[in-house]
């Protein structure tokens, strides 16, 4: 194959259905380079992504000034109720009520401590709490699904929310998310500024999934995983998963997929 | 402790903008106030049409050259932090309030860092928005780069403000930046 998967395969009248995007996702897996750490931006079947991912190389640059030093945050920024997503709410949102934690260290394992985390997410039914989002699931009032918290003295995180459901999109003909939620992580550098996806184990999206696929190698994909912890799960109250991240800065290469 | 394996990026995707602007995140100092301008631009595609889904984020120096350790970013009462967020506008146009950051010693080439999120791109991209100043000429950053790509990092003045356009693709694709591995 080429380094541009061909898209234009599918004539544009006709529905562009999963066994092309399967098809797709299959071809550049075979030719990935293993051990690539990071999402491919060049990854035409996730369609949103092909005008707008870099086609040059990213230049190498030692941090300097701003760059070495991270945003800070504190007490006046965030609240502490602003880590239960379960509380915004008149009343008891709907959907599987779990905790979710874990700790965010930086490459050498050092914990990063009193950082900021953000996250948001769909509500059980796989709907967000946003104006654009249209699919036919309903909101729950009781649900914003938006939360922040400040990592601890030993670099962790702890939300309370409930499990987010799968949702439909429109990617391709029949196209859905895997559940997840969105997390928003600062490092000890301003260079370690991380957006990503946590996912739950076992989902049976994954395969399908142009966003999760984009990163080619199992074990780095298997990094976005959380654990379920029965150790964090509460008697007769909620489920437990751990997720621990590891914020090291590094950057994808865009061209240097095996066969560019 | 050895090196532990980084967690990968995946894209913001297209409804952060119910969760990660704030009010005041894009006003690191109050409109009006002595030496604010504003640093602006539009996020550009590959076909050169507007991003109206992307976030944009600042971190900087203040105007003596030194990068504030303070919370207060989102609190916003009054504290310069050197940190900033925007969400382009339907015409895939931010806006910050700020201050021009100095240069580290003087003489030396200051710039903005700035990192860039979009629905359709996979993974945070990091680059820098230069003030423009004949201090650029020396700085060996900019002189490793090639001739015709260098523009693309540095913020032209217009009224009241610098402007610093971004093209994630296309002839005028901005430079990106990587970073080595923290040591």
């Amino acid at each position: 194959m080429t380094s541009s998967t061909d898209v234009s395969a599918v004539p544009a009248d006709e529905p562009l259905d999963q066994a092309q995007i399967t098809r797709e996702i299959e071809e550049i897996a075979a030719t990935a380079r293993p051990g690539e750490a990071q999402p491919l931006l060049d990854y035409p079947p996730y369609r949103s992504s092909l005008l707008r991912h870099p086609t040059k190389a990213l230049c190498p640059a030692d941090p300097e000034a701003a760059e070495l030093v991270a945003p800070v945050f504190g007490h006046s920024d965030v609240a502490p109720v602003e880590a239960d997503l379960t509380i915004q709410g008149t009343g008891d949102p709907i959907g599987e009520r779990m905790v979710v934690t874990g700790q965010v260290l930086d490459g050498e394992g050092r914990p990063v401590r009193g950082q900021l985390v953000e996250i948001w997410q769909a509500n059980a039914a796989g709907r967000y709490m946003h104006k654009r989002d249209q699919h036919p699931a309903p909101l729950d009032p009781h649900f914003a699904g938006t939360g922040r918290c400040l990592t601890d003295d030993e670099g962790r995180y702890r939300f309370v929310t409930v499990k987010p459901g799968p949702y439909p999109w429109r990617n391709h003909h029949n196209a859905w998310r895997p559940a997840h939620i969105h997390f928003s992580l600062f490092g000890t550098d301003f260079t370690e500024r991380l957006v990503t996806q946590m996912y739950f184990p076992g989902d049976p999206l994954f395969p399908l999934d142009p966003i999760y696929q984009s990163i080619t190698d199992p074990r780095a994909r298997d990094r976005l995983l959380a654990t379920y912890d029965h150790g964090l799960s509460e008697h007769e109250w909620q489920l437990g998963y751990r997720w621990d991240i590891v914020l090291t800065g590094n950057t994808s290469t865009p061209m240097e997929r095996a066969d560019a | 402790m050895p090196d532990l394996e980084p967690t990968p990026g995946q894209t913001v995707g297209p409804f952060f903008g119910f969760a990660l602007p704030y009010p005041g995140d894009s006003r690191l100092v109050p409109p009006g106030s002595a030496g604010a301008i504003r640093l602006h631009g539009t996020v550009y595609d590959g076909a050169g049409g507007p991003i109206p889904d992307a976030l944009v984020e600042i971190r900087q120096a203040d105007a003596s050259g030194v990068v504030p350790r303070v919370e207060g970013s989102i609190a916003r009462d009054g504290v310069f932090t050197g940190w900033g967020r925007a969400a382009t506008d339907p015409g895939g146009r931010y806006v910050f309030t700020t201050i021009e950051p100095g240069p580290e010693r003087d003489g030396e080439a200051a710039f903005f860092a700035v990192t860039v999120f979009a629905r359709g791109l996979l993974d945070r991209l990091s680059t820098r928005a230069y003030l423009p100043s004949p201090a650029l000429d020396a700085d060996p950053f900019l002189a490793g780069l090639p001739e015709d790509r260098r523009a693309t990092l540095v913020a032209v003045r217009d009224d009241g403000g610098l402007r610093f356009d971004i093209h994630l693709q296309g002839d005028e694709e901005t430079v990106f930046l990587s970073y080595p591995p923290r040591s």
